[in-house]
């Protein structure tokens, strides 16, 4: 809500500065966004009047004038606008003038010819951006007065941020109500006196939901002229609260919008048939509204209708057909109350709003209805003439204005600050509420211009925003004291967040709507059933939510390989998204947390000492396991529609799968133009987190026999299928198998690899002989022999 | 005995002029070996008198311990230069970088929720997490803001449409954190709501939320991070006490303002917004917008199963992103999604 400082004073004047009026209705809890100036500081700049326009002799665009400003002794200005004439009324900058933009007036030559002064645009006065020529003033215009005085431009613009409970305020009377019971001063509210009818015409008003719409004022003016000039202070005032001036009617109801707080409506009464009704719209009913757009209005939307047809989205925008012209001369002036209830949301639904439903939807002063039709006709005849028929009013039960009791101490309790009764009845007293007090019980009927006054709490906010916020006590925290159980169990988020750093990843939060490309690619999913489309995303590269934190992880990868870094590790620990209907605790949308990563580039940072081997599934794979030791992890072959199919694996922890791991296809790494195929990881965060406790086993006291086999298999045998192999077949004396060499080449036939293990023997309970520990590892051989047709490397 | 003078001094000198460890024991040898010069004398002390060879046997001795003497400290001295060379051939460039993986770090809003999760737990705030996609009744109407209400225009809502386009009116992507609260609420109470006296609720929930919104100050998608303390007496006194107890720890400072100022939220009240300036630094004076806050609505309570006349409390949701900006000095809300490495390791 945007005014005028000095309309604002004229309603109630503090004897405070134009910042601490701003301070103390932010303080209020009426925030002011902004305060300005509406012109930039000048002096020396009366209202002139030019007396004679004679062409300069030496220059074709300029003219010399004789101009009055008011000291008797015409003045010599040349002037270069092309609008200026004998007779005009402009601005003048007096010799010594400051104007905007560090430009001091002095008298000089111009052209050969003596100037004291210049005549000024809107433009050079710094009130408007772009000026056509001179200023021109109105003929009434005082010469020789300042024409800061003239114009009001001593003034500010304040701008106030309402929240939705205060729509009492979304008014000069309300703002000024507001202050006058914050500071005391006495408030001088504009007088509206009825305006006596002058002609009996009428039109009669039907309430036909009397809910929706309670009261309904309206009245025939007739005999208008629709297109008399509105007064300069009124358009002053619409403009300074950032309403163009449009015509005189409808500069009128706006002005009384601005003052009172209470949308009108003027509908031409040439176009209206029989009785105004205030309705629900009727099934398939369309209006064309004023902003040209054509609604096929719902059931429940409020209705303005004649006998025939329908006028206008009740308290939301009149149609544009029953709509005032320039021609009309008659008209039906509608000063109404709808329901809160009956007008929120409504506008929304159709992709607008207006000034008039952002009120009714938040409330307005239903004891104001009557005052504002009449203040609306006292201005238009003023301005427009014509005479007014009697209002027609009709009314149905109005909004129950419930007493609502406050208790002294549970104020105290809910504040936390000792208040007693006397101050809470002074607290009431400013802001003019009437209460009856009951014992330590008030009992507050709350005004009919305020729509957040229900409940107790409500009341308990009005004293606190009186007594001050910054009056409250801020005591240092105080509860009872009680450990926190922290699950051994559980690994905290940071923990594995700080270990993927240290392994070099770097964290990155990325947005959860993704383009639909990176589904496709990157989840396979691409049909409507897989995918959760936006219903209104901000752009179509941000419209589906991601089911994979790979897309994101990508896109940063390519990012930074433009801005030249070419060693990339980055994770992303975030929530995931897809179709389930057994989904909890939101039925449909099962939202797994998941970590993953990237690796790019070289496997160590480029370096003297650190040669030039690029990052590959093995260097991700191990940090893999450190981010899960000491749980013993599972990896299996895997297609995954984001992974080269021969270099992917699923991760599995006792036998779940719990997260992938892989290459890049490299299709991908060719589509999203990259030099290398990253590796990509994502993981169960859950899974993560889980670890187990420690258990104590007895350690061995006795030596373990370390001996080393190199064996030959099958190219294509995995590792994991010959470990799973000797699972119940190993001696009991082998501790553990620690595959440390994969040779293929020279020596080792084709199709063949070599593979070395360290077998570690031991005992708990004595030293172990030579011969047992042969034995033992003819055992291993012969076992890998007769499973995987393994041979004895020499 | 004018020989062994002479014998230890030439012995003296010979070692002396040797450097190599293989020559000297050589040159031992002349002196001290099966016929060198000191064993040939102590060879032949068995041809004298026996008054003199006790004499003269003394005699030898002294020198030969001379020459021993003579032979471990050159012995010494070579092992030493020897050792001084190999230390000076190994010797490294100490200046050269180290070979270790380069290290990575953390997200700067995550370091600052790890701030804010470990400042609140330091009070007992225990942290709680609540879905993405949620649910309109959990975002607005659990929290006193049903359909139509004019609080709803406040948040530009996502929403998310059904396989066959229409609209998924049930869901939505939450417009903040506070959804949390209701949930926990709820939980809390199914789990002590029997209790004669239920266990005080004290929690912090970080997390990101959405909103149809993007310029230079607004991301569609940011963090909140909501808390909410419920118990028997929990005040706007208390609530005031926690906020400037943490804004004063969290950017470590004394020096600062913290200012309550009336606003609206559907699910508070009394409502406020809560202000901090500085008292030094870069945006000394000017008030900075922090957080949103109240008193749990009644309503709300009351929707969650608590007894509004029995437990009062207070909720307060914080802007992580605005925070870590403040803290670090970062100028620019979108550098915080863009993934660029020059920026976030900063923060490393």
């Amino acid at each position: 809500m945007k005014f005028s400082e000095s309309w604002l004073r004229s309603l109630v004047d503090p004897k405070l500065t134009s910042a601490e009026l701003s301070h103390l209705l932010t303080m209020a809890g009426l925030e002011v966004e902004e305060l300005a100036p509406v012109a930039p500081a000048f002096n020396n700049v009366v209202v002139a009047q030019v007396l004679e326009v004679v062409k300069h002799p030496d220059a074709d665009r300029l003219n010399v004038c004789q101009v009055d400003i008011g000291t008797g002794t015409p003045q010599q200005i040349v002037c270069g606008a092309p609008n200026v004439a004998a007779g005009l009324k402009v601005p003048c900058a007096l010799p010594g003038a400051e104007l905007p933009g560090d430009f001091t007036i002095k008298i000089a030559k111009v052209r050969g010819i003596e100037s004291s002064g210049m005549l000024c645009s809107a433009k050079e006065l710094g009130i408007a951006e772009e000026a056509s020529g001179l200023l021109i003033l109105p003929a009434d215009a005082p010469v020789g007065q300042s024409i800061r005085q003239y114009l009001d431009l001593d003034d500010n613009q304040f701008e106030l941020k309402l929240t939705p409970n205060r729509a009492d305020c979304l008014s000069l009377l309300g703002v000024a109500r507001e202050i006058g019971a914050i500071t005391g001063v006495a408030t001088n509210l504009p007088q509206v006196a009825e305006v006596p009818a002058g002609i009996a015409d009428i039109r009669a008003v039907v309430l036909d939901a009397p809910e929706a719409c309670p009261l309904y004022c309206g009245r025939v003016v007739k005999g208008v002229n629709a297109r008399a000039a509105i007064p300069d202070w009124m358009k002053r005032r619409l403009e300074r609260s950032g309403i163009r001036s449009i015509s005189a009617l409808v500069d009128i109801t706006n002005y009384v919008m601005l003052e009172l707080g209470q949308p009108l409506h003027v509908f031409d009464d040439a176009k209206l048939a029989g009785a105004v009704h205030a309705r629900m719209a009727k099934p398939g009913e369309k209006l064309l509204l004023l902003n040209e757009q054509t609604i096929a209005v719902d059931a429940d939307v409020l209705m303005i209708a004649d006998d025939a047809k329908p006028l206008a989205m009740a308290g939301i925008m009149g149609g544009e057909e029953s709509g005032v012209t320039l021609e009309t001369t008659d008209l039906f002036l509608e000063s109404a109350f709808f329901a809160p209830k009956a007008i929120a949301g409504r506008a929304r639904r159709y992709g607008f709003g207006s000034d008039a439903s952002h009120r009714f939807e938040r409330g307005v002063d239903f004891g104001g209805t009557r005052r504002a039709i009449e203040r609306a006709t006292q201005l238009i005849l003023e301005i427009c003439g014509g005479q007014a028929g009697p209002v027609v009013e009709a009314s149905a039960a109005m909004p129950a204005r419930n007493p609502v009791r406050l208790r002294t101490a549970r104020a105290e309790r809910v504040l936390g600050l000792p208040l007693g009764v006397e101050r809470i009845a002074g607290l009431f007293k400013g802001l003019a509420l009437s209460f009856e007090q009951q014992g330590d019980d008030f009992l507050v009927t709350p005004p009919s211009w305020r729509f957040d006054m229900e409940i107790e709490e409500d009341l308990i906010e009005e004293i606190a925003r009186l007594y001050g916020y910054d009056n409250i006590p801020a005591p240092a925290p105080r509860g009872r004291m009680a450990m926190m159980r922290q699950p051994e169990a559980q690994r905290p988020a940071y923990r594995i967040r700080q270990m993927l750093a240290d392994r070099g990843y770097q964290e990155v939060v990325n947005f959860a709507f993704v383009e639909a490309a990176w589904e496709a690619d990157f989840a396979g999913r691409s049909g409507e059933n897989e995918l959760i489309r936006l219903a209104n995303p901000i752009a179509s590269q941000m419209a589906v939510m991601r089911s994979t934190l790979f897309g994101g992880l990508i896109s940063n990868l390519v990012t930074n390989l433009k801005r030249k870094q070419n060693r990339v590790r980055l994770f992303e620990l975030g929530r995931t998204f897809h179709r389930d209907p057994l989904a909890v605790p939101v039925a449909g949308f099962h939202q797994p947390w998941k970590l993953a990563g990237l690796a790019f580039g070289g496997a160590l940072p480029e370096g003297w000492g650190s040669g030039v081997r690029k990052v590959d599934f093995y260097d991700v794979k191990g940090d893999i396991e450190a981010l899960l030791a000491p749980a013993e992890l599972r990896f299996a072959k895997l297609r995954h529609p984001a992974l080269h199919p021969g270099r992917a694996a699923s991760i599995l922890l006792d036998g779940r799968e719990i997260g992938c791991l892989g290459e890049l296809h490299p299709e991908w790494a060719q589509k999203y133009d990259l030099p290398q195929a990253p590796v990509l990881f994502e993981l169960d965060f859950a899974a993560l987190r889980a670890v187990n406790v420690p258990a104590y086993a007895e350690v061995s006291k006795f030596p373990p026999v370390i001996r080393d086999l190199a064996i030959v298999v099958d190219h294509d045998l995995a590792l994991q299928t010959l470990l799973d192999g000797l699972q119940g077949q190993l001696p009991a004396l082998v501790q553990d198998v620690q595959l440390f060499d994969v040779y293929t080449g020279k020596g080792v036939p084709e199709n063949k690899k070599s593979l070395a293990f360290r077998i570690v023997m031991q005992d708990t309970q004595r030293t172990l002989q030579d011969t047992e520990v042969d034995l033992a590892m003819q055992q291993l051989v012969s076992c890998l022999e007769q499973a995987f047709a393994a041979q004895l490397r020499a | 005995m004018d020989n062994l003078d002479q014998i230890v001094s030439e012995a003296q000198a010979a070692f002396a002029a040797i450097s190599d460890p293989d020559a000297l024991e050589q040159v031992k040898a002349r002196f001290l070996g099966k016929s060198g010069q000191i064993t040939e004398l102590l060879k032949g002390l068995g041809k004298l008198p026996p008054e003199e060879k006790k004499v003269a046997g003394a005699a030898i001795n002294v020198a030969k311990t001379a020459v021993e003497n003579a032979l471990n400290a050159r012995r010494e001295a070579i092992r030493k230069a020897a050792l001084e060379a190999r230390l000076a051939e190994e010797a490294l460039d100490v200046t050269l970088p180290g070979r270790a993986e380069s290290r990575g770090g953390l997200h700067p809003v995550t370091r600052t929720l790890e701030r804010i999760e470990s400042l609140f737990a330091s009070i007992g705030f225990e942290v709680a997490d609540g879905p993405e996609i949620e649910e309109d009744f959990h975002n607005f109407t659990a929290l006193n803001t049903p359909e139509d209400h004019p609080a709803r225009s406040m948040h530009d809502t996502f929403y998310l449409q059904n396989p066959d386009g229409s609209l998924a009116d049930k869901v939505l992507l939450r417009t903040h954190t506070s959804p949390i609260q209701a949930r926990y609420m709820q939980k809390h109470v199914a789990l002590y709501g029997q209790l004669e006296k239920m266990p005080e609720i004290r929690i912090i929930a970080p997390g990101r939320v959405y909103r149809v919104d993007s310029d230079a100050t607004h991301s569609p998608m940011f963090h909140q991070v909501e808390g909410l303390w419920v118990g028997e007496g929990v005040s706007f006194a208390d609530l005031k006490g926690v906020i400037a107890d943490f804004l004063k720890s969290f950017f470590e400072t004394d020096d600062l303002t913290v200012r309550f100022r009336p606003s609206f939220f559907p699910f508070t009240e009394p409502s406020a917004e809560i202000d901090v300036a500085f008292m030094s630094g870069a945006l000394k004076g000017r008030w900075l917008e922090i957080a949103g806050c109240g008193m749990v609505h009644p309503n709300v309570l009351k929707i969650a199963g608590i007894d509004p006349e029995k437990y009062t409390g207070f909720a307060f949701g914080f802007g992580p992103d605005r925070l870590t900006m403040l803290r670090y000095g970062v100028n620019d809300l979108r550098l915080f999604f863009e993934g660029d490495l020059r920026f976030l390791r900063q923060f490393a």
